[in-house]
């Protein structure tokens, strides 16, 4: 494994940090980011789907070159899948085999079949337990999907980084790994968790760091599709929307133009593949053919301004 | 501001420690720091002690020179929720910009904020106010700076709404109430969550606990052990209607909500009228009376007029995704009086309607077996729930407890009759 990059120094290289990996972040989060390494704390990121919360863990992750473990949340999410499980299979045999040999030592066998050996890692004690050395970076994903029992588990986990196995008793972490939690705020997350950790809300890109994602991400869009696509996008958050599309969504929203050979926007490629756009029937049906003619004309005398 | 200024903030004694100050490592700064972190605790950010040391953690690692660095950095530690953010970014402005005019300004305000005491998104400079500067102290200026100041303005546009008085509730009410409410079942049966836990009659192997016991025990035939899905109610979500025609129930309704609150996880609780309030954290007090006074402090809309369809809208906008999730079972309790005759209000209601799982409907109105929904408010709302409960007589706790726990074995019948 390649010796881990520095972890930056000031809120500066943070930024220079995910710049270097395609994340156009504003300073506001290349601070959270910076004070979560300095300080060792678990980062605790809300925001709307698709605002690039994920992505933060991925790029620190290649960034400061540290294996990224993975925790997708789901409800009745519990220790056997998120923790550890013993191999039960193997344990099985194990005593088959004993028996077979004809030498059962009842407590001797019990100890032995309670080892690592039959350990299976899952995410929590893969990233709390790095294999080969080195911290890793831990991303819990979506925390608000799972239940309050599970988050209850977690405080052990992001207060001590450490795990407590009843057979093999409690494991530590020497180098605490890099915790990003990201949470679509489908409910609240309990107090007690957030008091560990460092919060940031992750808010929609103003145009400016739009079109620089845009510019990144989707580099085969023309620089005038790419400006009209971030006007029009800027638009239609601020129209009152069930869910007002992402970062996420104006990037496929861009490819899909690109797929379409487009160069300009006009309003009935707007109304052709506005479903990569907006996902909910009642905001598609909101944008009528007139409102999406004026969002267009507005948005390119923007551009032309610009 | 001079720290002699702020000497007399409440909770200087919190930390209690002028030796806690001497041993900070900044001087100004580091008191500067807790005098801001203590600024935002009595504005009513849940921020214990060592938020003092993550705070100035946080400060030293970034530093003081970008201005930007050092509000984010202080962000960062000091706010857990979207909520308290706009809080922090008008006491931060407030605090580290011109200690002078922030004199000012609370002088200017302290007048307006004796007044209404509550938490809506207007009244957030005035909880600041109070935060900073909670007791009345004498302007030193004459009124010639006051003028300069429009701070005022801001207040005055608030409207006038009419606030509820609660009597408290006597002993004997309280212990009845008490004791209804534990028989008192609500018509939610508990669902299966993913979670399992060993039972002998469950469907699912458990491995761990067969090993585990073959390794102990002497037997060389090993019992199965077993285990079943975990059943958990429902979250609930409670919207009551507050407007006049629902003004005799008002009491005994907010009596409910409190009682089921505290009884059960997983409850959020919400008031309209005229507009949605989110009263889930003021009926958190364990005290009966405590709770439904600073309920009745939040809510502006007492006995006001009813715009169901623009509270479900608001509803559906904003809470919806956040509490409607892991099945959540909503509770609407309303007349279904609408003062915009169902403008609009067939389409949220279906929309609230096809994004919980089930929706309930407690009606005081429709008691009569002859009732016909003429209202266009409630002919709206009904193609759209699932259960629909008429109460005979909602005056009392006892009748409410009995109507929910009662006989619902035909709702759809009578639901069809009502439509």
């Amino acid at each position: 494994m390649a010796p881990s990059a520095q972890v930056p120094a000031s809120v500066d290289q943070t930024l220079a940090l995910l710049t270097g990996q395609d994340y156009v972040a504003d300073r506001r989060l290349a601070t959270a980011v910076f004070l979560a390494l300095k300080l060792s704390r678990p980062l605790f990121l809300e925001g709307e789907a698709g605002v690039g919360k994920t992505e933060i863990a991925k790029v620190l992750a290649a960034g400061l070159q540290r294996p990224l473990v993975r925790l997708q949340c789901y409800e009745g999410l519990d220790t056997a899948a998120a923790v550890y499980e013993w191999n039960y299979p193997r344990q099985m045999i194990e005593i088959r085999l004993a028996e077979a040999a004809g030498n059962i030592e009842r407590t001797e066998l019990a100890h032995d079949i309670f080892t690592t050996r039959f350990l299976l890692r899952r995410p929590l004690l893969q990233a709390l337990s790095p294999e080969e050395g080195g911290a890793t970076v831990l991303l819990i994903d979506e925390l608000d999907r799972t239940d309050e029992p599970f988050e209850a588990y977690l405080l052990e986990v992001l207060s001590d980084y450490q795990v407590t196995i009843p057979e093999l008793g409690t494991i530590r972490s020497e180098t605490p790994p890099i915790v990003v939690i990201t949470s679509n705020r489908t409910r609240e997350i309990h107090d007690a968790i957030k008091r560990r950790c460092l919060y940031h809300w992750v808010d929609y890109p103003d145009a400016a760091r739009e079109l620089e994602i845009v510019r990144r991400k989707c580099p085969n869009a023309a620089e005038s599709l790419a400006r009209e696509v971030v006007a029009f996008t800027q638009r239609l958050r601020a129209l009152d929307l069930f869910k007002s599309p992402g970062i996420a969504e104006t990037l496929d929203w861009a490819e899909a133009l690109v797929a379409l050979d487009r160069i300009t926007l006009d309003p009935q490629t707007v109304a052709d593949t506005l479903g990569a756009l907006l996902k909910y029937q009642d905001d598609v049906g909101a944008i009528t053919p007139d409102v999406a003619a004026r969002l267009v004309r507005e948005a390119q005398a923007e551009t032309a301004k610009a | 501001m001079t720290s002699g200024a702020r000497s007399h903030l409440p909770g200087a004694g919190v930390l209690g420690a002028n030796a806690f100050l001497d041993a900070l490592p900044h001087g100004r700064l580091a008191e500067n720091v807790l005098h801001f972190v203590r600024v935002l605790r009595v504005a009513g950010l849940p921020l214990g002690p060592a938020k003092v040391q993550d705070a100035l953690a946080a400060v030293e690692a970034v530093g003081i020179a970008e201005r930007s660095d050092f509000r984010e950095a202080l962000a960062t530690v000091l706010v857990s929720r979207h909520e308290h953010l706009p809080i922090f970014e008008q006491a931060f402005d407030l605090y580290w910009r011109n200690p002078r005019l922030l004199e000012k300004m609370l002088a200017a305000l302290l007048p307006k904020v004796r007044g209404p005491g509550g938490h809506s998104e207007e009244e957030l400079p005035a909880r600041l106010a109070q935060a900073m500067l909670p007791a009345p102290v004498r302007t030193r200026h004459a009124e010639g700076e006051e003028t300069e100041l429009d701070a005022t303005l801001s207040f005055s546009a608030r409207e006038v709404l009419q606030k509820k008085d609660f009597a408290t509730m006597s002993v004997e009410e309280l212990a009845e109430a008490k004791a209804l409410l534990r028989r008192m079942q609500l018509p939610l049966p508990d669902r299966p969550v993913r979670r399992t836990r060993a039972s002998p009659r469950g469907h699912a192997i458990d491995l761990r606990a067969t090993l585990r016991q073959s390794v102990g025990a002497n037997a060389s035939i090993t019992p199965l052990r077993y285990r079943a899905r975990r059943r958990r109610p429902p979250p609930l979500v409670v919207l009551c209607d507050i407007s006049g025609s629902m003004d005799r129930y008002a009491r005994m309704l907010l009596h409910f909500l409190h009682a089921i609150t505290n009884d059960r996880h997983r409850v959020h609780a919400l008031t309209f009228g005229t507009r949605l309030t989110n009263v889930t954290r003021h009926l958190r007090h364990r005290d009966v009376d405590v709770a439904l006074a600073r309920v009745a402090g939040a809510v502006d809309d007492w006995s006001g007029g009813t715009r169901i369809g623009a509270c479900l809208e608001e509803f559906n906008r904003k809470w919806s995704r956040r509490l409607l999730g892991q099945n959540a079972v909503v509770l609407l309790i309303s007349d279904g009086l609408d003062a915009d005759a169902g403008e609009g209000l067939a389409f949220e209601a279906e929309r609230l309607a096809k994004s919980c799982s089930r929706l309930v409907w407690l009606n005081p109105l429709l008691r009569y077996a002859g009732f016909e929904a003429r209202p266009a408010g409630i002919r709206a709302i009904l193609p759209h729930v699932d259960d629909f409960l008429p109460v005979h007589n909602l005056d009392s706790l006892t009748s409410l407890a009995l109507a929910l726990a009662g006989d619902r074995a035909a709702p759809r019948a009578s639901l069809a009759r009502a439509a």
